[in-house]
């Protein structure tokens, strides 16, 4: 027995809970008495809270007071926003003396500046661009951010910092404008673009060797007022700590994880004892252990500063569990792509750095930036062994005299801080994992 | 009967195989852990010649060509490919991996580079091709397995057979001696299936030297010079074709040949 439709169903409007505002509150919030119960409760808390913090922290609250009593007599159950305000320089850049804080935002700019060809569509040599920013910019920074006289190492570094900086810069406007690359347009503006390759090679040394000159010669005169890096704090000195262990721990991390994964029984029984020693101990044990134990092992005369002993510290730990989330994405990878690398004759780095890492790494990514925003904030245990980061910095307001006992406003301003940077970074993550997924879902 | 066995005789391709060995196998022998994988192998292979494996799985058969390339170590036993003894010498592995390409069950091509960028890969790499030679010579391959369209596009978005194809064309970029197939059809559609077979063919035809552990009867009988029955890690036969499809001698091949020609 057969059975047949004749005519297609034609399509009916959708129902008022699919298409409407009311419809999908009606469904969602409203839809049995239970529901509805829950709901009105939970607006209730929310309006509470809500107009609790709107009234203590806007409406009742004083922005411009001398100090805490000031604030009280002006409005006592308000916010006393104006010692945050008085103290924002401090919670951003500790110390520093106040003239000289053009050079920690002409360091943060700089850095802005040479990472932003990484993100334009037609630049190329994207990798040189990275590499020279992770090796070079913080040579130009440190001298920057610390000042004094330069040894005849950090003389030659910075020139070649202000060369290779200079150079990216007018590759990424050559990039962006024309598609084409600052080594081509040189080329191309001596008439040299059709010469044979050794004598393009040498136009270009001689370009580069011309430049260093000009570049050591003008740096030799360059010279800033020392700050020591005991005045180096606030977000600025968080920065710096999360910014070199960020920098070092991928790096570091992939060569653990490697190292674990090897068959080599010496170097894997070495990279899981180290992996393991650093998973198992708190940081702040670790950070602790750097402060009083570094110097035993230093050589006689020779003596790390605390912040350096701290950076060590923070690297190597970070570098242990980026070692844990490296490995994982290996693991991720089937087995046939090793297969498939060895049979068309790629040794272990060509198989690594072509096929399986560029594939692991898209695996890794959500949890790569969650290790850096975890990062960011275990860098604040520092306070605890008398660096003056940013929670030192909040912390240290209510033993200031004018300000004493205001904790409340410095603790949610820098918890506000904090939750705008790691959003960024967050939102930022989901966006690489987007963009990298995009080839895949078809 | 005797019509169509004269006229499969008629229709299998004419052997390229010369005098001249381009493996050897002598007396190898394979354990995973505990487990005998290989026993007492012996094996001589010619250049130019073509040969099928086949057997139950489990048999050694993929355990077999995987120690040819050295994706497998053996512990007993001498394997000897183009004049040189496979052992832990990491320089004879390298030359042994240029000069032997694989075509995998799985296609394993690499799903974050184009198929182009697959296929000139390793040229760069390894052989230290110029990119615009190796992309030429990419081409021209893609060319030859029928694809050259979709030179651009990623392996996600290639059919399976058009990714085995692209498989094939890979390992061909790099100008192997030998060729090994590991059931190079045995995760294909069965519409997908004849594609690659035609480009198999075609590749024996070139004369290339072909080791291919497959279940398709069809093309052992049409192309190989040999055909090789493994059974838990024994060569229990080897003859060619025609002999062994009609005439086998082992009461295990016998038994093995009544199940699998069935339908």
């Amino acid at each position: 027995m057969v059975v047949v439709r004749a005519q297609p169903t034609p399509s009916r409007v959708a129902p008022l809970s699919e298409t409407t505002v009311i419809g999908w509150l009606h469904k969602n919030l409203f839809s049995s008495v239970l529901n509805t119960v829950l709901t009105v409760i939970c607006l209730y808390i929310i309006y509470v809270v809500v107009s609790g913090l709107w009234v203590w922290g806007v409406a009742d609250a004083v922005w411009v007071a001398k100090d805490r009593r000031e604030c009280f007599e002006i409005s006592i159950n308000g916010a006393c926003w104006a010692g945050v305000i008085q103290w924002i320089d401090n919670f951003f850049y500790g110390r520093y003396p106040r003239a000289e804080l053009w050079r920690v935002n002409l360091g943060g700019l700089l850095l802005v500046l040479w990472m932003a060809p990484l993100w334009l569509p037609r630049v190329r040599g994207k990798i040189f661009i990275g590499l020279s920013t992770v090796f070079l910019y913080p040579f130009l920074a440190g001298y920057l951010f610390s000042g004094g006289d330069k040894g005849l190492f950090m003389q030659v570094m910075v020139t070649l910092a202000m060369v290779c900086l200079a150079g990216n810069t007018v590759h990424a406007i050559i990039g962006v404008v024309s598609d084409s690359g600052l080594p081509d347009t040189l080329l191309r503006k001596l008439g040299k673009d059709q010469a044979p390759e050794t004598t393009q090679r040498n136009t270009l040394l001689a370009i580069l060797a011309a430049a260093l000159v000009v570049a050591y010669v003008l740096q030799t005169g360059w010279t800033e007022e020392s700050v020591p890096w005991t005045k180096w704090g606030g977000m600025f000195l968080t920065l710096v700590i999360s910014g070199i262990g960020i920098a070092t721990a991928l790096p570091g991390g992939i060569i653990l994880a490697l190292g674990r994964r090897s068959k080599m029984p010496v170097i894997r029984v070495m990279s899981v004892s180290f992996i393991e020693l650093f998973r198992s101990v708190p940081l702040i044990t670790v950070l602790f252990m750097a402060t009083t134990m570094f110097p035993l092992f230093m050589p006689e005369g020779f003596s790390l500063n605390k912040l350096v002993q701290v950076i060590i510290a923070v690297s190597l730990f970070s570098a242990c569990y980026m070692a844990e989330t490296v490995r994982a994405g290996l693991q991720a990878i089937p087995k046939g792509q090793y297969e498939a690398a060895h049979t068309i004759g790629l040794g272990y780095w060509g198989m690594m750095g072509l096929i399986v890492m560029p594939q692991a790494l898209k695996h890794m990514i959500p949890n790569i930036v969650g290790s850096f925003i975890g990062l960011l904030k275990d860098t604040t245990l520092v306070s605890i062994i008398g660096l003056f980061d940013i929670l030192g910095m909040l912390r240290a307001v209510s033993q200031d005299v004018p300000w004493r006992g205001l904790h409340k406003e410095p603790l949610l301003f820098g918890a506000v801080v904090f939750f705008v940077v790691c959003s960024v970074m967050s939102k930022y993550s989901r966006h690489l994992e987007v963009k990298l997924s995009a080839g895949a879902k078809r | 009967m005797t019509s169509t066995d004269a006229q499969e005789a008629q229709a299998q391709l004419a052997s390229a195989a010369s005098s001249e060995v381009i493996i050897q196998l002598n007396k190898v022998n394979k354990w995973f852990g505990a487990f005998h994988v290989l026993k007492d192998i012996d094996l001589v292979v010619h250049k130019g010649e073509r040969i099928v494996v086949c057997g139950p799985s489990g048999s050694g058969k993929s355990t077999l060509i995987r120690c040819i390339n050295r994706l497998e170590e053996h512990q007993e036993g001498d394997i000897i490919v183009d004049g040189i003894t496979l052992d832990k010498n990491l320089k004879h592995i390298d030359h042994i991996r240029r000069e032997v390409g694989m075509v995998f069950q799985s296609f394993n091509l690499f799903p974050h580079l184009t198929v182009i960028e697959n296929l000139t890969l390793g040229p760069i790499w390894t052989r230290k091709m110029p990119k615009a030679d190796a992309q030429e010579a990419a081409m021209k391959y893609l060319t030859r397995v029928k694809i050259p369209e979709q030179a651009n596009k990623y392996p996600g978005q290639l059919s399976g057979g058009q990714q085995q194809r692209v498989a094939i064309a890979r390992s061909l970029c790099m100008n192997p001696k030998i060729m090994l197939f590991d059931e190079p059809t045995s995760a294909l559609d069965p519409e997908m299936i004849k594609e690659v077979l035609d480009v198999m063919v075609g590749l024996a035809e070139t004369g290339m030297t072909m080791i291919v552990v497959t279940h398709e009867m069809g093309f052992a009988k049409t192309v190989a010079d040999r055909v090789i029955f493994m059974d838990e890690g024994d060569i229990v036969e080897q003859n060619e074709p025609f002999e062994f499809f009609n005439n086998p001698q082992h009461p295990r091949t016998k038994l093995f040949l009544s199940q699998i020609l069935q339908h």
